[in-house]
């Protein structure tokens, strides 16, 4: 029963590296850059929570929404001052942009909030689901995790059919062709940093909800991993994300539980490069062929 | 013996038929030309030739050696050099780097001689020097050694890449259209100097053109390609008088 | 001809000289006692920075390979010279076994970039800089929970703890998990740094003018232009990914023995390091030594010299950061600054354009 267990946690640990990883592969896909601050939207998205509701004491959905909102726009204002104008140069100078935004966010937040751990409040208030006599407990934090990515994946899966879905496909099949037919770049470039930043802001929630610790450093590790999820299933591709995300956090919660917690992240990794060098793109992604 | 025999060569990408039952021989120090509408499957003979595919089936003798499926440093090695279609330079290195680029393999040092400057270091790069040189100057391009590569106008840039094909010291030089995008004054002096390697450098010359001009003024023989198979093969004038050729091109 | 060849040594001949101005300047501050003690403690771990960011600027500019995890690099350096000195205190004279625990870092760390360069450089771009993140994760993880001990019956390992090395009396833990190694003897001096920092120069620029550099300069432009010339990818990429890790390993044993207690933190071996390395090189200019150098030092000195400003520097080093990138790489400044400099409307691009007709 225990292994069950550990699996629906990996499983919800897991969902929760999708919903991230999908801001990820989004952006990767359409602007080919990697966005090493994703992570520290997350962290901004949960001090908004934190703060709204303990100071405050809003209604934790309430807070959840603004926290999308303020995600969302910082996103979009992100992508507007630091990485629209560098369109067009070389893509480690947008790294490295990236790099610097990361550090930012993170400094900003270590002024404004201190160094200090924040005990974060779960803002889930389902009671847990007892099983099998109470040999199989789910918390109501894992059920909300779970089927909250469900719920993301089927929605844009449904977003991605409507035009400016399509649009999003389009430009990051080809930019100039994209902009020919008529679609506005700049617009679905900032609209695809909205979505994903919107999403973090979720996936923030969600995370601090089953690990109750927030301090200014909280996304980093999370989003590199995410970030790996996403190059695991493949890049660019959005069941790749969910595919990625929740091999990762199933290996991730096993390797804790069964070989060494404290080597946990060497095994997602040491997993992660033995995949790359059977399947160099991912597992879903599409093989390149270099024309000569 | 034929320096290049290639019998029944053939590839298939998923289903299609790039290149069938091709079968060439090109006698030493002949210039040869391969021509054939667009998409006719030259550029992947080329790349079979070259190792940068490996034929489905066939066989390809250099020298009388077998160098079917190999690997492309191999064949290099063997002595096969090539030009490519969409010019393949080294943009960020010197013009003179890019022909000691190819000098690499003809003349050697180690790392540790390299890095601590030792006497061979100084000598062989002397002599690397002077060799490039020497192939620039063959290209009027000696001027502008010290140019970035792609610092070059177009019609010099092609000219570099054969100059670095034949820094390799191959036995066989394949041309993948050298007179791309160039005016007829540059096409008419890179004919004078295809001809003038053919000559000076004792040099078997297979290449792929669309300017008919240059074709019929230094191909001695041509093979047509249309649709992955060879149409007609012989001696340049009476293949160019073929009326199937004639159809191929011009539709009928 | 010679012009260039000139032109090369010229180069090369004022970075040599910049380091030399730069530690002789530096010097005398010290010996006439001006320097502050926190600018004192900051000159050897510049100097490994400085080793970091040219070893380093070697992959990513030279070879054209984004690496993310230089740091494990580094870190399998630090772990190796400290442990060798450990190991041998007492018995070596100090000048010597210090030496030896720099090549004996160099090479191990070499060793690694071997063993991962060989699966690993078949992958392409961002596939390559993750795995490479994924390499410097798993180092510093091992690190942390490394256990090697040595009795009379010879060395032990463990993964676990302490108590399972089974030590006989008198054995001595010697790498003790995430408390690292403490006591490695104090041998680094800036002067020793200096030295090292120009031996790396003087490796990586004779590479780059050599046969060897121009061949991994040629699969940098054009991998397939490169294999038809008969240059043999696998063996120069290699090389060269050798031979950056292995400069990268000597910077982490120069590191480790300026250091009482050595540990593998995410601050100084984790993927942060490896990202503060790459931005080094790509401030400093990709493919420029002398570039990599100077925003090495500006960068590591930047927030000792905002320290008065507390908690707001490294929010302004992050700024820094940013407006340095836009006005750097971003075509419109780019355009403007070309419009605002003679230099570029008339200098060299120009002639070799005129002269290239």
């Amino acid at each position: 029963m225990s292994f069950l267990s550990y699996l629906i946690n990996g499983i919800s640990l897991g969902s929760v590296y999708a919903i991230i990883a999908l801001g990820y592969t989004m952006v990767y896909g359409i602007a080919k850059m990697l966005n090493f601050a994703h992570g520290d939207v997350i962290m901004i998205g949960s001090f908004v929570v934190f703060i709204t509701t303990s100071a405050t004491g809003m209604n934790p959905l309430l807070a959840v929404l603004l926290s999308v909102v303020v995600c969302t726009i910082l996103g979009m204002v992100i992508e507007r001052l630091a990485y629209k104008p560098l369109r067009g140069a070389s893509p480690l100078a947008v790294l490295i942009t990236a790099i610097g935004v990361s550090y930012f966010l993170q400094n900003i937040a270590l002024l404004l909030f201190g160094a200090n751990p924040k005990s974060f409040t779960s803002v889930v208030k389902i009671p847990a689901l007892n099983l099998a006599g109470g040999k199989l407990i789910i918390s109501g934090e894992t059920i909300v995790t779970i089927v909250t990515c469900i719920v993301i994946m089927i929605v844009l899966t449904m977003f991605m059919k409507t035009k400016p879905g399509q649009a999003m496909l389009a430009v990051s099949e080809d930019k100039g062709a994209a902009q020919l037919m008529g679609v506005n770049v700049n617009k679905t470039i900032s609209l695809t940093f909205a979505i994903g930043s919107g999403l973090a802001a979720i996936a923030g929630v969600l995370l601090c909800s089953a690990y109750p610790s927030l301090t200014p450093y909280t996304g980093s590790m999370p989003g590199i991993k995410a970030f790996v999820a996403a190059v695991f299933g493949g890049i660019g591709s959005i069941p790749g994300a969910l595919l990625g995300g929740v091999i990762l956090g199933v290996i991730e919660i096993l390797s804790k539980a069964y070989i060494s917690s404290q080597l946990s992240d060497a095994i997602v990794f040491g997993v992660l490069i033995i995949v790359l060098l059977v399947k160099p793109t991912g597992i879903l992604g599409k093989k390149i062929n270099e024309k000569v | 013996m034929a320096l290049l025999e290639v019998k029944n060569l053939g590839i298939s990408f998923g289903g299609l038929r790039a290149v069938d039952a091709f079968d060439v021989a090109i006698e030493s120090g002949q210039l040869y030309g391969l021509i054939g509408p667009n998409g006719a499957g030259k550029t992947t003979v080329f790349n079979l030739l070259t190792g940068v595919y490996q034929p489905t089936e066939g066989k390809i003798l250099l020298d009388g050696k077998d160098i079917t499926g190999k690997k492309t440093i191999d064949i290099n090695r063997a002595g096969v050099a090539r030009t490519f279609q969409n010019i393949r330079l080294f943009p960020a290195l010197t013009v003179r780097d890019n022909v000691k680029a190819g000098l690499h393999n003809g003349h050697r040092y180690s790392t540790v001689e390299g890095i601590l400057r030792l006497p061979r270091y100084r000598r062989v790069e002397k002599e690397m020097n002077e060799r490039a040189m020497e192939l620039l100057k063959v290209f009027d391009l000696d001027k502008e050694a010290e140019y970035l590569a792609s610092n070059l106008p177009y019609g010099k840039q092609r000219k570099l890449e054969i100059a670095r094909a034949l820094a390799t010291d191959p036995k066989l030089l394949l041309l993948d259209e050298p007179a791309a995008g160039m005016n007829p004054n540059e096409t008419n002096e890179l004919m004078d100097t295809i001809k003038f390697v053919q000559k000076e450098f004792k040099m078997t010359i297979l290449l792929i053109e669309h300017d008919m001009k240059l074709v019929s003024g230094i191909c001695e023989k041509l093979t047509v390609l249309n649709f992955g198979q060879v149409l007609a093969q012989g001696n340049t004038k009476d293949v160019l008088s073929n009326p199937e050729v004639i159809t191929a091109y011009l539709g009928e | 001809m010679k012009k260039k060849m000139l032109n090369t040594t010229k180069n090369n001949l004022i970075t040599y000289g910049m380091v030399i101005i730069a530690y002789i300047i530096v010097q005398i501050f010290v010996l006439s006692g001006s320097l502050s003690n926190l600018m004192q403690g900051l000159l050897v771990p510049l100097c490994t920075y400085v080793i970091l960011a040219l070893s380093l600027n070697l992959t990513v500019g030279v070879l054209g390979e984004l690496s993310l995890g230089h740091a494990g690099f580094m870190c399998i350096g630090a772990f190796t010279g400290a442990f060798f000195s450990k190991c041998t205190f007492g018995t070596i004279p100090d000048g010597l076994r210090f030496f030896l625990a720099i090549l004996l870092g160099a090479l191990v760390a070499a060793i690694f970039g071997i063993l991962i360069g060989i699966p690993v450089l078949r992958l392409r771009g961002d596939y390559l800089a993750i795995v490479t993140l994924a390499f410097g994760e798993i180092i510093k993880n091992v690190m942390n929970v490394l256990y090697v001990g040595k009795d009379s019956a010879g060395f032990h390992f463990s993964l676990k703890d302490q108590m399972s090395l089974n030590l006989a009396d008198g054995g001595e833990v010697i790498i003790k998990g995430a408390q690292g190694i403490s006591g490695t003897p104090k041998n680094s001096t800036f002067t020793i740094g200096i030295i090292l920092v120009l031996i790396t120069l003087f490796i990586i620029l004779n590479l780059m003018n050599s046969r060897d550099g121009r061949a991994v300069m040629a699969i940098r432009d054009n991998r397939i232009a490169a294999e038809s010339i008969g240059i043999n990818i696998t063996k120069y990429k290699l090389m060269a990914f050798a031979v950056s890790a292995s400069l990268a390993g000597v910077a982490g044993v120069l590191y480790a023995h300026n250091l009482a207690t050595l540990t593998a933190l995410p601050k100084n071996f984790g993927y942060n390091m490896s990202i503060m390395i790459l931005v080094f090189v790509v401030l400093g200019g990709i493919g420029n030594m002398r570039g990599s150098i100077i925003a090495a030092v500006l960068l590591t000195l930047l927030p000792e010299v905002l320290r008065g400003l507390n908690d707001y520097r490294m929010l302004i080093y992050a700024v820094v950061l940013i407006v340095m990138m836009l006005f750097n790489w971003s075509p419109k400044a780019q355009e403007w600054k070309a419009r605002h400099s003679l230099k570029k409307l008339f200098g060299r691009k120009d002639t070799a354009a005129k002269g290239g007709n």
